[in-house]
């Protein structure tokens, strides 16, 4: 054997020893979440379960106001993720096809809030919300996660917008379409992809998003599954970690499901929105 | 739109020159009282020992997040297809998860009755880690929240790396390697070079992440464990204006805040965008 080959040999060993510690969290979560009581207990742990049981999924989901939070969470995701996409969709061709005035200062403002760390946020949002009594409602989260969603999805449009040759809209309005004709016909299929990729990253966060559904909702009836998962824990002595971790399961799979679909353009979308900039 | 996006900050600016708690909360009217919030905050020592403590953790989980991330990119160019595409899977996998379940996974495996950590440390003869409690000591608490902010961070930033890597080309590698320059300097000279502006993308969002970082140290210390001796920015913030109801003095807090993350991450964008203007 070539030293060539020995050396690759002794970096995929290496990789593969990484492999085994970046992931043990997630393999742990999920063989915890499958083992019996007593094999959770164990001073001395057991790597797979022996007997697999779904009585741990079983206790999660009969735990009060699980069901609840899980449907909050549906609803803030899919009220976010439907307005935010319309109204990006019209900023983004504004944007990129028309002037205006305060076009360049629009571009820095949403850049800026981007910047912005969100622990820095909540003390404005809680006092503005609560003077319009959007606080502990569904709404005031949606109207807060809009504001994340949005200047994403704006500047991630707007690069697939300016990616689309003018020629090809003028030759639609040209053969007789109507501006309208020609924006559903031509660019709406286009930016297809874009949608998708834009309404996957704001499902993902907004799912995700945990300080500003904790501070805004209050009531365990109207929280987000997020904040359920973070009061699992409570105070008892005794923790049933292997509910905690079908749980923690459960509240991961949706977020998985969507990012394994567009990781690469996430990965895409973060930086070339930051270098195009 | 631009009334959404600014308005947060407009009512910020308005609020930290106000006296707005709990009382002024219900009858939606704050009292004007200038700077008063900021001399507040500014002669509170508890602020300066979190702002230094903070500035300290943001250097660590930023730099170990760059250099281990950097590592893992050139790792993933020297594998076998096959190692190469199950690493990357994996770290997609680690990506993916949602920061309120990573903690929770995390806590399960530190704990201290039967955290699976203990046991691996105490068999692999690293020392005796018999219910070692690990949330004893602040520096403890701070760097499991490290360890936990950088597990899953890394996987961003190598494929984010790795990508790049890919932009460098064969043929300078190539002619290097025949010139017989070493991989450490074929790295230095040959490859950072082309790496320099997403690592400074990489490493300014990193450092606007890492110090307003909030969930992570929130919940993996626990609440009932957080106190002025272990606060970061975040936490803080949470605790001493959203929690005590003083919004006044959270407003000045979560400005200084503001301020002194713009002035970190200034330079970066500065450079970022003269090299886009250079190229």
């Amino acid at each position: 054997m070539n030293v060539r080959n020995a050396r690759r040999t002794l970096w995929n060993v290496v990789a593969l020893v990484l492999f085994v510690v970046m992931i043990f969290p997630v393999f742990w979560m999920i063989s915890t979440a499958f083992k019996a009581d007593n094999q959770i207990n164990a001073l001395t742990p057991t790597w797979f379960p022996l007997r697999p049981t779904l009585s741990h999924f079983g206790a999660a989901i009969h735990k009060p106001f699980f069901w609840n939070d899980v449907e909050n969470s549906v609803i803030v995701v899919s009220v976010t993720v439907a307005v935010a996409m319309t109204l990006a969709f019209l900023a983004a061709v504004a944007l990129a096809k028309y002037r205006f005035t305060g076009r360049k200062l629009f571009i820095v403002l949403m850049i800026g809030v981007q910047m912005l760390p969100g622990a820095g946020l909540i003390i404005p949002l809680y006092v503005v919300l609560a003077r319009y009594h959007q606080v502990n409602v569904l709404s005031g989260v949606i109207i807060t996660y809009l504001t994340f969603a949005l200047p994403f999805s704006v500047w991630t449009l707007r690069g697939f917008i300016l990616g689309i040759p003018k020629d090809l809209e003028e030759a639609a309005m040209v053969d007789g379409s109507s501006r309208l004709g020609a924006f559903v016909k031509i660019l709406l299929p286009l930016v297809a992809p874009g949608l998708v990729a834009t309404s996957v990253f704001a499902f993902i966060t907004s799912w995700n998003e945990y300080i500003f559904a904790r501070t805004l909702l209050n009531d365990q009836s109207r929280q987000t599954i997020t904040v359920w998962l973070s009061y699992f824990l409570g105070t008892s002595r005794h923790t049933d970690w292997g509910a905690l971790m079908a749980a923690s399961t459960l509240t991961a799979i949706p977020v998985v499901i969507f990012f394994l679909l567009v990781q690469r353009r996430i990965a895409f979308g973060l930086t070339a929105g930051a270098v195009r900039g | 739109m631009g009334t959404i996006l600014g308005y947060p900050i407009y009512s910020l600016v308005r609020l930290s020159l106000q006296r707005y708690g709990l009382f002024e909360l219900v009858q939606h009217k704050g009292h004007y009282i200038g700077l008063h919030n900021f001399g507040l905050v500014l002669h509170d020592s508890v602020f300066w020992h979190t702002l230094l403590r903070t500035v300290v953790f943001t250097i660590a989980n930023v730099g170990l997040t760059m250099v281990l991330g950097t590592l893992l990119a050139l790792l993933l160019v020297r594998l076998s297809a096959w190692v190469r595409i199950l690493l990357t899977a994996g770290l997609v996998l680690v990506w993916s998860m949602p920061q309120v379940v990573a903690v929770q996974v995390w806590n399960w495996i530190t704990n201290y009755q039967n955290g699976v950590l203990n046991y691996a440390l105490t068999e692999l003869h690293v020392g005796n880690y018999f219910q070692h409690n690990w949330y004893g000591t602040t520096f403890s608490q701070l760097s499991l929240v490290t360890a936990l902010i950088v597990w899953g961070a890394l996987p961003f930033v190598a494929i984010t790396v790795y990508a790049a890597l890919s932009q460098v080309p064969r043929e300078l590698v190539e002619a290097a390697e025949i010139d017989g320059a070493r991989s450490v300097r074929l790295f230095f000279d040959v490859t950072l070079p082309f790496l320099r502006p997403v690592l400074l993308i990489l490493t300014s969002l990193s450092i606007l992440w890492d110090f307003g970082v909030f969930t992570q140290p929130f919940l993996l210390i626990g609440q009932p464990h957080i106190g002025p001796g272990n606060y970061l920015m975040g936490v803080y913030l949470y605790e001493e204006g959203y929690l005590k109801t003083d919004f006044g003095r959270g407003a000045a807090i979560s400005i200084l805040m503001l301020v002194i993350v713009a002035a970190m991450s200034v330079v970066y964008v500065r450079r970022m965008v003269r090299i886009g203007d250079a190229e």
